[in-house]
C-alpha cells in the first residue's frame, strides 16, 4: 500500500484558451491540483465551467495553453505523439458519457482493443477481455453488440474496456450522464469497487451531487478555476451549506 | 512539434504499431457487420466495372465471330449492328463512356468513404483514446475501402461477363459456343479486375489520411 499523500497527478496553473474565430474562450484560467494515488476524486461544476476541458488535459488528449501536468512524475507536455499514445493505452482508462463503444464490435471485441493496441495477440486479448467482462457482471453478454444491451450494461462494457490494461488512472467524464439514477448509482458503486480492488485512481466529472457518495475528494470548478477542494468528511457537511450556490 | 524529451520522460516508451494482419482482423468485424452499408458504397464500383467488363467481353466475342466469317453468322452480326468490315477499330465513344464511368466510380468511393469518416469521428477519437496510433487508423480505413472496392470489382466482373454472354447468346445462338474466344475474354477479365482494384485502392488513400487526422478529443463530444 502506498502512502496516502503519494501524488499521482499534478496540475500546475493549467490554462486553456480556445480560439473561436476572433474570439478567445478562456475555458481554464489556471487550475492547480494534486491527485493522490488510489483516491476517488470528483470534479463538480456547472455546465461550461471547464470540467471536460480539464479532463482532456489530464488524460493527454489535448495540450494546455500554458501550465503543466505531470502523471507519475512525467510531464505530459514533453511527450511526443507516440509516447502520449502509449500513456493513453497503458496508464489511463477513459469512460465517456455516451459510452463510446464501437458499434460494430461485440462486447468482448470492444474490451480487447486496448490489449491489442498494447501489442497482444487478438486471441490472448480476447481471453483477458472475457475475464474482465465476467468481473463487471457481463460474462453472459460477451458476444452481444452494444445495440443489443442496455445503457447500464454498455457503460459496464466501457468500464471493462477502461480496466483491461490495468491502468493506474481512470478518467470518467459524466459516466452517469446518460443513465437513470439507479443505474448511475450502480455504475458509481462499480467504479468504487474497482478502485478498492485494483488501487486505481479514479477521476470523475459530474454535475450531480448524488454521485458524490463514493468520492474521497471533491473539487468544485467554477469559471475555469478550482473554487474549492474538500476531502472526505468535509464535503458531506459542505454539501448542506453550499447546495444551490455552486451547483447549476 | 515533438518536444525534446526530458530525463524522466525518456523512460516512457513509444507506442508500437500493430501488424497489418492484426489490423485486418480488427477491421474485419466492421466490414462484416456494416455489410449493407458497404453494398451501397460498392454499388458504384459494381456498375462501372460491370459496364467495362461487358464492353470488353462483347468486343472479344464479336471480333471472334467476325473472324469466323460464316455467311449466316455475318447476317446475324449485321442485324445486331456490327460493321463486319471495320475490323478492330475501337469505338471512341465507348472508350470515353468507360473512362467516364470509371471516374465516376472513383469519385463515388472517395465520397462515401469520406462520409463514413465524418460519421465515425467519435469512433476514431475513441480508438485513439484506447491507444491506437494514426497508422492504425490509416490502415483500417485503407483495408475497409480496399476490401469493399475489390469485392465490388469481382462482383462487377461477374455481372459484366454474365450479361455479355447472355446477350451474345440471344443474338448469335449456337455460334457462341463454337467460337468462344476464351483467352481474350480471360485477358479482358484480368484487365477489369486490375483496373477496379487499382481504382479502389487509390480511392482509399485520401479518406484514410483524413480519418487519421481526427483527434482523441473528438471522442468526448456528446452530440452523435
Ligand atoms: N473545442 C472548443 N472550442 C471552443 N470552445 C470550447 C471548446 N470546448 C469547450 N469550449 C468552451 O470551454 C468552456 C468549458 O467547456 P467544457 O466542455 O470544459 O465544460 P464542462 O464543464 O465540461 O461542461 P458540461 O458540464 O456541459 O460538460 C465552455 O465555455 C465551452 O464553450
Ligand atoms: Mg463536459
Amino acid at each position: 500500500m502506498k502512502a496516502a499523500d503519494d501524488i499521482i497527478i499534478t496540475a500546475r496553473d493549467v490554462t486553456k484558451v480556445y480560439q473561436l474565430g476572433a474570439e478567445e474562450v478562456h475555458a481554464l484560467r489556471g487550475i492547480s491540483l494534486d491527485v493522490r494515488r488510489g483516491e476517488y476524486l470528483s470534479i463538480l461544476g456547472p455546465s461550461g465551467s471547464g470540467k471536460s476541458t480539464f479532463f482532456n488535459m489530464v488524460g493527454g488528449l489535448d495540450r494546455p495553453t500554458s501550465g503543466g501536468i505531470s502523471v507519475d512524475g512525467c510531464n505530459l507536455q514533453d511527450l511526443n505523439q507516440k509516447q502520449l499514445a502509449w500513456i493513453r493505452c497503458h496508464k489511463m482508462g477513459y469512460i465517456f458519457q455516451s459510452f463510446n463503444l464501437i458499434q460494430t464490435m461485440t462486447a468482448v471485441e470492444n474490451v480487447s482493443l486496448p490489449r491489442i493496441f498494447a501489442g497482444e495477440s487478438p486471441a490472448k486479448a480476447r481471453a483477458a477481455a472475457a475475464e474482465i467482462l465476467e468481473m463487471v457482471g457481463l460474462g453472459h453478454r460477451l458476444t452481444h453488440l452494444p445495440s443489443q444491451v442496455s445503457g447500464g450494461q454498455q457503460q459496464r462494457i466501457a468500464i471493462a474496456r477502461a480496466l483491461v490494461n490495468r491502468p493506474g488512472i481512470i478518467l470518467a467524464d459524466e459516466p452517469t450522464g446518460n443513465l437513470d439514477l439507479h443505474t448511475g448509482e450502480e455504475i458509481i458503486q462499480l467504479l468504487a469497487d474497482m478502485k478498492k480492488q485494483f488501487g486505481i485512481t479514479i477521476i470523475t466529472a459530474t454535475h450531480d451531487m448524488k454521485m458524490l457518495s463514493a468520492s474521497d475528494t471533491v473539487v468544485w470548478i467554477k469559471d475555469g478555476r478550482a473554487d474549492r477542494i474538500a476531502r472526505k468528511g468535509e464535503f458531506e457537511v459542505a454539501i448542506g451549506t453550499i447546495d444551490g450556490k455552486t451547483i447549476a | 512539434m515533438n518536444a525534446q524529451p526530458s530525463i524522466t520522460n525518456a523512460a516512457i516508451p513509444e507506442q508500437r504499431q500493430v501488424s497489418w494482419a492484426v489490423s485486418f482482423q480488427v477491421s474485419w468485424a466492421g466490414i462484416r457487420r456494416r455489410f449493407f452499408r458497404s453494398l451501397i458504397t460498392m454499388s458504384g464500383v459494381v456498375l462501372a466495372i460491370a459496364f467495362l467488363t461487358y464492353m470488353q467481353v462483347m468486343n472479344d466475342i464479336v471480333r471472334a465471330l467476325v473472324r469466323a466469317d460464316d455467311a449466316v453468322l455475318n447476317v446475324l452480326l449485321q442485324q445486331a449492328g456490327v460493321d463486319i468490315y471495320a475490323g478492330d477499330a475501337p469505338d471512341r465513344m465507348m472508350v470515353l463512356l468507360i473512362v467516364l464511368s470509371l471516374l465516376a466510380c472513383l469519385v463515388g468511393i472517395i465520397n462515401s468513404m469520406l462520409m463514413s469518416v465524418t460519421e465515425r469521428i467519435k469512433e476514431i477519437g475513441t480508438l485513439k483514446c484506447l491507444g491506437a496510433l494514426d497508422g492504425f487508423i490509416v490502415r483500417s480505413y485503407f483495408i475497409e475501402s480496399s476490401v469493399q472496392g475489390i469485392a465490388g470489382t469481382v462482383l462487377g466482373c461477374l455481372i459484366g461477363l454474365a450479361v455479355a454472354i447472355a446477350i451474345a447468346t440471344t443474338n448469335y445462338h449456337g455460334y457462341i459456343a463454337a467460337n468462344l474466344p476464351l483467352l481474350s475474354i480471360l485477358r479482358s477479365l484480368a484487365m477489369s479486375l486490375g483496373i477496379g482494384t487499382l481504382l479502389s485502392v487509390m480511392a482509399a488513400i485520401l479518406p484514410a489520411y483524413i480519418a487519421a487526422r481526427k483527434q482523441p478529443v473528438d471522442a468526448m463530444r456528446v452530440e452523435e
